[in-house]
C-alpha cells in the first residue's frame, strides 16, 4: 500500500472567508459565535453549516458583544472558539476582547477589515483597523495579530491563530481584509494529519493544589476547564494566582506586565515574515494583506525594469517586531509602505527605520485598493 | 421550623473570601443565601455548576460562592453564560445579576436568553438602584423616587422585568422578596429544576442608597414595607390595576415548559449528521 503513507492534498478553489473557517475547523474550532456584519458574513454561515457536522456548535448571537461573550465562556468550558467581524463590529467587541486578554482565555477574532470609519463602505476594503486590532481595548496589553495575503494563507494563519491562542491564553485576531475575504483562489489544503495542532495545557495538579492563574515558568498560567472540579473564579478584575480580584499593588503590578511581557518575551516564536529580493535592494517596500499583492507585483515591475527594489511583509503584524523590522529596513534608501488607510503601519516603521532611511507613504483610503502601478509609481519616483 | 431545614451553607462559601463587601442591612446576602439553599435543596453538584455574574454589588456574589465562577463584564453575564452552556449543555449554569446590569446595558441579551429559553437560570438581585456606583437611577427605579441622578424625582418608567422575561419567552418566571426569604428559595429551587430559561426576581432592600436618599429607613424599616407591598399571585389575579399600583406580585408568575435550547442544538447536530 504505497500511496497511504502520503497526505491526503486537496486542490480546492475557495473564497477567503471560506478558508478561514476550514482552517479554524482544521485546528479544532468547535464553537462560534458571531452577528452578521459585511464582508464576513460568509465565515458565519458556513460556519452554521459546518459546525454541526462535527458535533461542534453555532449561535448567531443579538449583537456583537454578546458574540465575544458568548466565545469566551465557551472557551472556559473547554472549547475553541471563535467569532468573525467587521471594523464596526471589533469596536463593539474591544470591552470583552480586553476581558479575554486580562482573564487569558484562548479564542480567536478574525476582523475582515471594511472601509471606515464608521458605517464607511460596507463592500469595500480597507486597512483600516490596524491600530485597532493593537490598541483597540482599554488598559496595558500586548496583542497578536496576524494577517493574510492570500487565501490559502487565510487557511493557514486560521489554524495558527488558534494555535497561538491556546499556546499564550489569549485572543489572537486574524486581521483580514475585503480584498482577501472575498477573493477566491486555488488552494492546496493539507491533510489534518499534516497539520500541528496546539491545545491548551491542562493542570496536572489536582483540585486544591493547582492555582489557576499561576503563570508558569514561560509565564503563562494553565487555567482548568470549567465542570472538571477545579472550583475556580474567573474575573476581569486584575486578579492574584488564585483568580481573586486584588488591589495589592505589587500583585497588580505584576499581573498587568505580565499580560504584554508574555508576549513580548516569545516574539520570535510568534513574529513570522516574508522578505523577498531585499539582499541587494536599495528600496525596500513594506506591505501586508491584501495590499501586498500589489506590492509584490510592484516589486517585480521594479525589478524587471532593473530597479534594485525588494519586499518585506508582515504575516505577523502585532506585536511588531523592532529588530527585524530594523535589520530588514536598516540601511535602505527608502522604504515605500502602501496601505489602505492613511499610514498607520508607516508610523511603525518610521520609528525603526533609522535617520537615514526616508520612508515613502502611499496611501488610498477612496474604498479601492491599491494597484501595482500606484505602488511602481511610488518606488520609481524615489530611485 | 422543622430541623430538617438545616442547610450547610458554608460548604457552598469560599470562607476565605469573607467578609463580603456588602453593607450592612443590605438584601444580597439574604439572596445569596436563599440560592445556596435552593442548590442544595435540588442537589446540583457544586463541581458541575457554573456561577456567572456581571457587574455591580450583587455581582460580587460568585466570588464567595465555591463553585466555577465568572464574574464578567457590566451587563453581559447572561451572554458569556450562553457560551458556557451552548458550549458544554452538561453544565447547570446560574446567572446572579442586578437590576442596571440585566435591564439596562444587558437588557438585549436578558430578552434574547429568554427568546432561546436556554437552560440558564437568572437571578436578579433587584435593589432599585445602582449601588455600587453610589445611587444613580436604574430602569427599575420607581416613578418619583430619588437618586443621586434623579435629585429632582425619577421621570422615567421603570421596567416589568418579569413580565419582561415572559413576553420574550422565559419557561419560567417568578418573583419574591427578601422579606419572603424561603418563598424565595423554593422559587429559584424551582427556576433551577425547570429545564429552559428561568428568570427569578428577587426585590432587595440597598438601605445605604435606595433607602436613604428615599427616606425609607434602615434594613429592617424597607424589609417591613416589602411585607407591607407584598400580593401573592393567586390574590392580585382578583385585584385591579389601580389595587395593584406600587403593589409587588410575588410568588411562581408563569411557569410553560418549551424546548430548551441546547437540546434544539442536539436535533441540528443530529440533522447535519454530526455525533456530539
Ligand atoms: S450599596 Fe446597597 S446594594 Fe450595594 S452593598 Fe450597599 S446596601 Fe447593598
Amino acid at each position: 500500500m504505497p500511496s497511504l503513507a502520503l497526505p491526503a492534498r486537496r486542490k480546492v478553489l475557495m473564497q477567503g472567508n471560506e478558508a478561514i473557517v476550514e482552517g479554524a475547523i482544521a485546528a479544532g474550532m468547535r464553537f462560534y459565535a458571531g452577528y452578521p456584519i459585511t464582508p464576513s458574513t460568509e465565515i458565519a454561515e458556513l460556519a452554521s453549516e459546518k459546525l454541526p457536522r462535527d458535533g461542534g456548535r453555532f449561535v448567531q448571537m443579538e449583537d456583537e458583544i454578546a458574540s465575544m461573550a458568548a466565545v469566551v465562556g465557551a472557551s472556559l468550558a473547554g472549547r475553541k472558539a471563535m467569532t468573525a467581524t467587521s471594523g464596526p463590529g471589533f469596536s463593539l467587541k474591544q470591552e470583552n476582547l480586553g476581558y479575554a486578554l486580562t482573564a487569558e482565555v484562548p479564542c480567536v477574532v478574525v476582523n475582515v477589515q471594511r472601509q471606515g470609519p464608521s458605517t464607511g463602505l460596507p463592500t469595500s476594503p480597507s486597512q483600516g483597523d490596524v491600530m485597532q486590532a493593537r490598541y483597540g481595548s482599554h488598559g496595558d496589553y500586548a496583542a497578536i495579530a496576524l494577517c493574510p495575503a492570500s487565501v490559502g494563507e487565510a487557511y493557514r494563519l486560521a489554524v495558527r491563530a488558534f494555535n497561538l491562542a491556546e499556546r499564550f491564553r489569549m485572543p489572537v485576531i486574524l486581521l483580514a481584509d475585503e480584498i482577501i475575504g472575498h477573493l477566491r483562489e486555488s488552494v492546496e489544503l493539507p491533510d489534518p494529519s499534516e497539520l500541528t495542532v496546539v491545545d491548551r495545557a491542562r493542570p496536572t495538579l489536582p483540585p486544591g493544589e493547582h492555582k489557576a492563574y499561576r503563570p508558569g515558568p514561560d509565564g503563562v498560567p494553565v487555567v482548568p476547564d470549567f465542570g472538571t472540579g477545579y472550583r475556580f473564579h474567573v474575573t476581569g478584575l486584575i486578579h492574584g494566582e488564585d483568580g481573586s480580584p486584588t488591589s495589592n499593588p505589587k500583585v497588580v503590578e505584576q499581573a498587568v506586565r505580565r499580560l504584554t511581557t508574555k508576549v513580548t518575551d516569545h516574539i520570535d516564536e510568534i513574529y513570522e515574515a516574508e522578505e523577498r529580493d531585499l539582499a541587494d535592494a536599495d528600496v525596500a517596500v513594506f506591505a501586508y494583506g491584501g495590499t501586498a499583492r500589489a506590492a509584490r507585483r510592484a516589486v517585480r515591475e521594479a525589478r524587471a525594469k532593473g530597479l534594485k527594489v525588494g519586499l518585506y511583509r508582515p504575516i505577523t503584524l502585532w506585536p511588531f517586531h523592532d529588530e527585524r523590522v530594523r535589520a530588514a529596513l536598516q540601511g535602505r534608501r527608502a522604504v515605500v509602505v502602501p496601505e489602505l488607510n492613511l499610514g498607520q503601519m508607516a508610523r511603525e516603521v518610521e520609528r525603526v527605520a533609522g535617520a537615514g532611511t526616508k520612508v515613502v507613504r502611499v496611501n488610498k483610503v477612496s474604498g479601492e485598493p491599491l494597484t501595482p502601478g500606484e505602488i511602481l509609481a511610488a518606488i520609481e519616483e524615489v530611485f | 421550623m422543622a430541623a430538617a431545614e438545616k442547610v450547610p451553607v458554608k460548604r457552598y462559601l469560599r470562607l476565605a473570601k469573607l467578609p463580603h463587601i456588602w453593607c450592612p442591612g443590605c438584601g444580597h446576602g439574604i439572596a445569596l443565601q436563599a440560592l445556596i439553599r435552593a442548590i442544595h435543596s435540588t442537589g446540583l453538584s457544586q463541581d458541575n455548576t457554573v456561577i456567572v455574574s456581571g457587574i455591580g454589588c450583587s455581582s460580587r456574589a460568585s466570588g464567595y460562592l465555591d463553585f466555577d465562577t465568572l464574574h464578567t463584564t457590566h451587563g453581559r453575564a447572561l451572554a458569556f453564560a450562553t457560551g458556557i452552556k451552548v458550549a458544554n449543555p452538561d453544565l447547570n449554569v446560574v446567572v446572579i445579576t442586578g437590576d442596571g446590569d440585566a435591564a439596562a446595558i444587558g437588557g438585549n441579551h436578558l430578552i434574547h436568553a429568554a427568546r432561546r429559553n436556554i437552560g440558564i437560570t437568572c437571578v436578579c438581585f433587584n435593589n432599585t438602584i445602582y449601588g455600587m456606583t453610589s445611587g444613580q437611577y436604574s430602569p427599575l427605579t420607581p416613578t418619583d423616587a430619588y437618586a443621586t441622578t434623579a435629585p429632582y424625582g425619577n421621570i422615567d418608567t421603570p421596567f416589568d422585568l418579569c413580565e419582561l422575561t415572559k413576553a420574550a419567552g422565559a419557561s419560567y418566571v417568578a418573583r419574591a422578596t427578601t422579606y419572603h426569604a424561603r418563598l424565595l428559595e423554593k422559587l429559584i429551587a424551582k427556576g433551577l429544576q425547570n429545564d429552559g430559561f428561568s428568570f427569578i426576581e428577587a426585590v432587595v432592600q440597598c438601605p445605604t442608597y435606595f433607602g436613604r436618599k428615599n427616606k425609607l429607613g434602615d434594613a429592617f424599616r424597607m424589609m417591613k414595607l416589602m411585607q407591607e407591598r407584598s400580593v401573592p399571585v393567586s390574590k392580585a389575579a382578583a385585584m385591579t390595576a389601580e389595587e395593584l399600583a406600587g403593589k409587588i406580585v410575588i410568588g411562581e408568575l408563569w411557569h410553560r415548559p418549551r424546548p430548551e435550547y441546547t437540546k434544539a442544538y442536539d436535533a441540528v447536530i443530529a440533522k447535519a449528521g454530526g455525533g456530539r
